[in-house]
């Protein structure tokens, strides 16, 4: 019975930094600065300059993760059909920008996108016009779908693996056409894997404020804008909780697809 | 016929591995390549220098930045390793519902996005009266580094046989000596990877470091972060290469090592 006892270090910092942290947040959002309880944070999402950050930031994250699960899935096939182990180096290669700096990534995308940056400088010895690329949302959807990319391929990557090759060639045998295979028995197989995978391109994609500091100007808000800005900028802290608690529920939602889509957490990435 | 259809599909595959590889690895090449490139402008090369990267290591507040990222990713990866190994092992001993439980705890700051974890630990710091500074950064990367230890600690523990464990008690060891003597080195390698893991969580960290620090304490996140903002200046270049370089030797260790190890 000692052994549970080891719990008790986890089971006081967990309460006291992500339990009591997370119901901090929810005290705040509910009330105002005296303390009396209102709506009014989480109302304030209905006002025009949030809730056109809030439809940006979801246009802007959807795009993107479309765009990551059009690109990686092909991907995570090839390297599957390839039948290298998770150790191969190959497929190290392809997951290896998950692990690198995320602000040396976004870095690296302002050096080509900037006026006098690598890409117009290319353009300029072609003798073409330059292009107006940074602080756009092209900009940040690039800058999305190059950051979390990989966070698309390995879920996938995982769940395609665990398909016994003998259910493919029995499609195959049974007469059916590539499409068919892909429609029948790849993408039903791969669900848990997707849905992982586009959760975890969502949800950073959605609450980002860091990419459209970097990438968006100034001048394009995202909701992880107006909230990262109402803590170090603006201090109304409340109005800065309701906010977080709008995208919360997002999150839960997304949380929520996971436990039904993939129950057995075969497509989890860690 | 069919050899030739084969081939075509195979050389298709080979040019989308290699787009995407191009996506992924152009601009880091490009970065590597500025921070040896003499002039100042990103467009032109000027030959080749190492003066950015003299620069970079004479900069006092590059330097600092440096020693306490490396200070907290070693000492959060640490200390949450030896909670979440405990944890660990408490939690695969409990019954169902309590194991549910706790693992749910232990997948939120996973599943939660970084901007809430960061601003919910900042509140909470303020609120215990607790100044945001260095220690405050420390807490909350061990708080987001234990998940990573625990989750990577578990399957080992389940791979491991109770019997042999029981079998040490029998045979008169206590239970911190059979411990050590018979399930820590089956489950080391999944400790290991833990701390290697949660070490590289905390050096990537950036969103959650924002919130937590206080005024005077930069990481090299948060430093290339306000520097980016000015202006990038060729020394960030030098530093991006250095540590993608970095990134790169210790992945390559943790990946590749223990498998090893595991073949002999």
């Amino acid at each position: 019975m000692s052994k549970k006892l080891l719990a008790g270090p986890y089971l006081i910092w967990m309460t006291g930094f992500i339990v009591i942290p997370l119901l901090l947040i929810v005290y705040y959002g509910l009330t105002d600065r005296t303390g009396a309880f209102t709506l009014a944070n989480i109302l304030s999402i209905a006002t025009a300059e949030h809730a056109k950050a809030l439809w940006l930031s979801l246009g802007l994250s959807l795009m993107s993760t479309v765009i990551c699960l059009l690109l990686a899935y092909p991907l995570a096939m090839i390297l599957r059909n390839r039948q290298m182990g998770q150790s191969s180096f190959i497929v190290f290669i392809f997951i290896l920008p998950m692990w690198m700096n995320f602000l040396l990534r976004t870095l690296a995308w302002q050096t080509l996108l900037e006026k006098g940056g690598v890409i117009n400088g290319i353009l300029t010895a072609l003798h073409l016009p330059n292009q107006n690329l940074i602080n756009t949302p092209g900009a940040i959807i690039l800058g999305m779908v190059y950051n979390f990319l990989p966070f698309m391929v390995l879920p996938i990557y995982n769940v395609l693996c665990k398909i016994d090759d003998n259910t493919i060639n029995a499609a195959r045998d049974l007469g059916a056409n590539f499409a068919q295979t892909l429609w029948w028995i790849w993408f039903p197989l791969s669900v848990p894997g997707v849905i992982s995978g586009i959760t975890m391109v969502f949800v950073p994609s959605l609450t980002t404020f860091v990419i459209s500091n970097l990438l968006g100007g100034s001048k394009i808000l995202l909701i992880g804008n107006v909230i990262e800005q109402e803590f170090t900028k603006g201090s109304n802290w409340h109005m800065g909780s309701g906010l977080s608690l709008v995208l919360m529920a997002f999150i839960l939602l997304s949380m929520a697809l996971i436990a039904k889509y993939d129950k057995n957490g075969e497509g989890s990435t860690f | 016929m069919r050899r030739i259809k084969h081939l075509i599909r195979k050389i298709w595959q080979d040019c989308y591995l290699a787009l995407i590889m191009i996506f992924l690895y152009a601009p880091i090449a490009t970065m590597m390549v500025l921070s040896f490139n003499n002039s100042k402008s990103r467009t032109q090369w000027g030959g080749f220098t190492l003066k950015w990267y003299t620069q970079m290591f004479a900069s006092r507040n590059i330097m600092d930045a440096l020693y306490n990222t490396l200070l907290i990713a070693f000492l959060s990866a640490l200390i949450a390793t030896i909670i979440g190994t405990a944890a660990a092992i408490a939690i695969n001993s409990m019954k169902q519902v309590p194991k549910t439980i706790l693992m749910g705890i232990t997948n939120i700051p996973m599943l939660n996005a970084d901007i809430v974890t960061g601003i919910s630990l900042m509140l909470a710091f303020i609120a215990f009266g607790i100044s945001l500074g260095f220690k405050t950064v420390l807490i909350s990367h061990i708080t987001f580094n234990i998940p990573y230890v625990i989750l990577s600690v578990m399957p080992k523990l389940k791979q491991t046989n109770r019997y042999t464990y029981e079998a040490a008690m029998d045979l008169g060891a206590g239970p911190v000596y059979a411990f050590f003597k018979v399930v820590f080195p089956d489950i080391l390698p999944g400790v290991l990877s833990g701390f290697l893991m949660a070490f590289t969580m905390s050096l990537d960290d950036f969103i959650i470091t924002h919130f937590t620090r206080g005024a005077g304490v930069n990481t090299l996140s948060t430093l290339i972060y306000s520097e980016v903002r000015r202006g990038i200046k060729p020394s960030m270049y030098a530093l991006s290469t250095i540590i993608f370089a970095s990134v790169l030797i210790l992945l390559i260790i943790s990946n590749f090592a223990p498998k090893k190890k595991q073949a002999n």
